[in-house]
Order: C-alpha cells, then structure tokens, then sequence
C-alpha cells in the first residue's frame, strides 16, 4: 500500500524532467503562441500532451478499480458527484471543494488548495508555471471518466495559487 | 454504514495503487519515447537505468524530510540501527511492507533487505527483453538520496528481483562513509 507522498514526489520528478526532456522554451513563451517561438511553444504543448496521457491511462485504470456498485450511476451529475468526492478523497485526501454546472454538460469543479499545488507557493506567483502541475490530473480525471462510459474534454485553469479549477466539457458522440 | 465502510476501503486502495500506476505509466511513456530510435533501443536498458537512479535521487532528498517529519525517529548511532529503520519504519510508512534484514557483513557495513516481491511492479507490464533493473533503480535511488541527507554515503542496489523470475527481491545496502561536511552535491 502505497503511501500518497510517493505520488506527489514522483509526480514533482515528472513534471521537472518531461519539460527539460522535450524542450528548452525561453521564459516568457506561451503555448499556442505562433512564428518564430511556434517551435518552443510545440515543445511545451508535447510535454502537456504527454503528461495529460499518462494522466489518462492512470484514470482508466483507477475507474477499473472501482467495485460494481458505484459504476451504476443514475445521472451524469451523479458520476460528476463521485469525482469530487469519492475518487479526490482516494487521489487527494480531500473532496473537491465546490462543483457548478450549466445543466447543459460542462462542470467546473474548484479546489481551494490543490495538493499539487500547495508545495509551490500561495497567490499570483508562478502562474506560469501552474499548467505544467494540472495536465496529469486533468488526464487523471478524463480517464476515469472514459471507464465510466464518459467522454470528455478536460482543462484546467488557475488564477491564484493553490485554487484551481477542473473544466470538463462532456463529449456527445 | 456499511456501504460507507466500503467506500473507505476502496478510496485507500485506490489511493495506494495511484503511485505505483503512476510509475507503470512513467516507465511505459520512456520506452515509447525511445521505440522509434533503432539506435537507442539497443541502449535502452542503459538508458532507463540512468534514468531512474537520479529520479529516485531526488526524490529520496525530498521524501527523507517528510520522514523525519512524521515518523519521530531519532538520529540512528549505527548502520544496523539504520537498517532497522528503514525496514520497520520507512518501508512501512512509504509501501506498507516490511522487508527482513538479512546477510550482515562481518564488518556491518553491509546488509540485505528481502522483499517478497517488489513493490513497484504490480502495474507494470515489462516490454520484451528489456531488464528488469530499470524499474528496480528508482527504489535504490530513493534510498541513496535520503540516506545522503541524514550524511550517511551509501550504495544500493538490487542483487535479486522476482520480476527476473529470482524466488525474492533483494536489495542490498552497503555504507560506504559518513558525509562529515555539509557539501552540496557535486562538490565534494
């Protein structure tokens, strides 16, 4: 049984080493930015893009670890409920703190001091560098969804340290 | 109630997975990385390897804080009383098993700790040919880094590995000097 500090290290290691791994953008560069930064920015969107996966393929398979009985939600706000409680409780020891919805398949859930997070500091410091932090959760969150018979776009955004918030926009197929 | 109990147990266990997942993922990513280079796959297991070993390095620099934070041991007076704490104290806060403590050197610098199986690998599925050790290198590398932060210089590494098919994992520790100054890495 693995303890929770191990994740949050390695998950740190991770984020270090993927963005050193992919590419070298100057400070400043922002990803979707185009011409002559496009080439530093496509490295930067890589490595979101990667750790968003592997994100992914973790949430697949905690959502395969669930037993029978939660898998048999009712409502879509229901299996949204089960993140923000039960599945946050088991990732991040704490429940998501507030859920909104437009009844219309988009869910914003807020953490006031996402554990990712808090190791780095409080306030508008180092918002850049915050992205590099949600892309595996927000993978995270996307997989489980997919095991729940769920497809979904997730994003995340922060305006302050350590507050963020998860946006998943439900996929119609 | 009892739905609620059920709960519990299955957030702890998922909880526990999370990090072993997470490195089955990490580890599957880095070969996936490498699979379209001829030439670095036949240097893949070298690769790997130096991979983990500073991974688990710095981790372990991190993790022995928060070990010292929450376990209230005291500043260990030899290398036997290190061992202990790492088995009965460490391992069992980090991975929740006890590994046993065995061949002592006659000198005491030396000792092995027996796991029944290794912890890391529940989830990860070994691509074809490729060495075991680059999954065993994160654990040595972590116990290296937060031995060095309490100024003890060590070695670790695994000598048998069940993933290797051998019948137990075994790690094994030597103490190669006490770090006397507090010297940045890389400057000694």
């Amino acid at each position: 049984m693995a303890d929770a500090a191990l994740f949050e290290f390695l998950h740190m290691e991770m984020v270090a080493e993927l963005w050193a791994h992919h590419s070298d953008p100057g400070p400043g560069v922002s990803a979707g930015s185009r011409g002559k930064e496009a080439r530093a920015a496509t490295g930067q969107k890589m490595s979101l893009s990667v750790l968003e996966g592997m994100g992914f393929r973790v949430g697949q398979a905690l959502g395969e670890r669930l037993p029978q009985e939660t898998l048999a939600f009712r409502e879509e706000l229901d299996v949204l409920k089960f993140l923000c409680k039960d599945l946050w409780v088991a990732v991040f020891q704490k429940q998501m703190d507030s859920l909104r919805t437009n009844h219309q398949g988009t869910y914003v859930l807020q953490d006031n001091s996402f554990p990712l997070l808090i190791r780095m500091a409080s306030g508008p410091q180092y918002l850049e560098e915050a992205p590099k932090f949600l892309a595996f959760t927000c993978g995270l969150l996307r997989g489980t969804l997919s095991t729940l018979g769920i497809k979904s776009l997730v994003t995340a955004s922060v305006a302050s340290l350590p507050t963020c918030k998860f946006q998943v926009v439900i996929q119609k197929t | 109630m009892s739905r609620q109990a059920n709960r519990g147990t299955e957030s702890k266990k998922m909880s526990s997975e999370l990090f072993t997942l997470t490195y089955g993922a990490l580890v599957t990513q880095l070969c996936k990385d490498y699979e379209n280079d001829e030439d670095v796959n036949k240097q893949l297991d070298k690769i790997l390897l130096s991979y983990f070993l500073p991974r688990g390095y710095n981790i372990g620099v991190r993790l022995i804080e928060d070990f010292l934070a929450r376990s209230n041991v005291g500043r260990c007076h030899d290398f036997r009383e290190t061992a202990d704490v790492i088995a009965k104290v460490a391992f069992k806060m980090y991975l929740g098993i006890t590994p046993s403590i065995t061949n002592w050197s006659p000198a005491g610098d030396e000792f092995s700790l027996i796991l029944e199986n290794n912890p890391l690998v529940d989830f990860v599925e070994l691509p074809d040919n490729h060495s075991s050790l680059i999954y065993s290198n994160l654990l040595c590398g972590v116990l290296r880094g937060a031995l060095e932060m309490v100024q003890m210089a060590v070695e670790a590494k695994f000598v048998q590995d069940t993933l290797k098919g051998d019948g137990v994992t075994e790690i094994r520790m030597r103490f190669i000097r006490r770090i006397e100054d507090n010297l940045p890495a890389g400057e000694e």
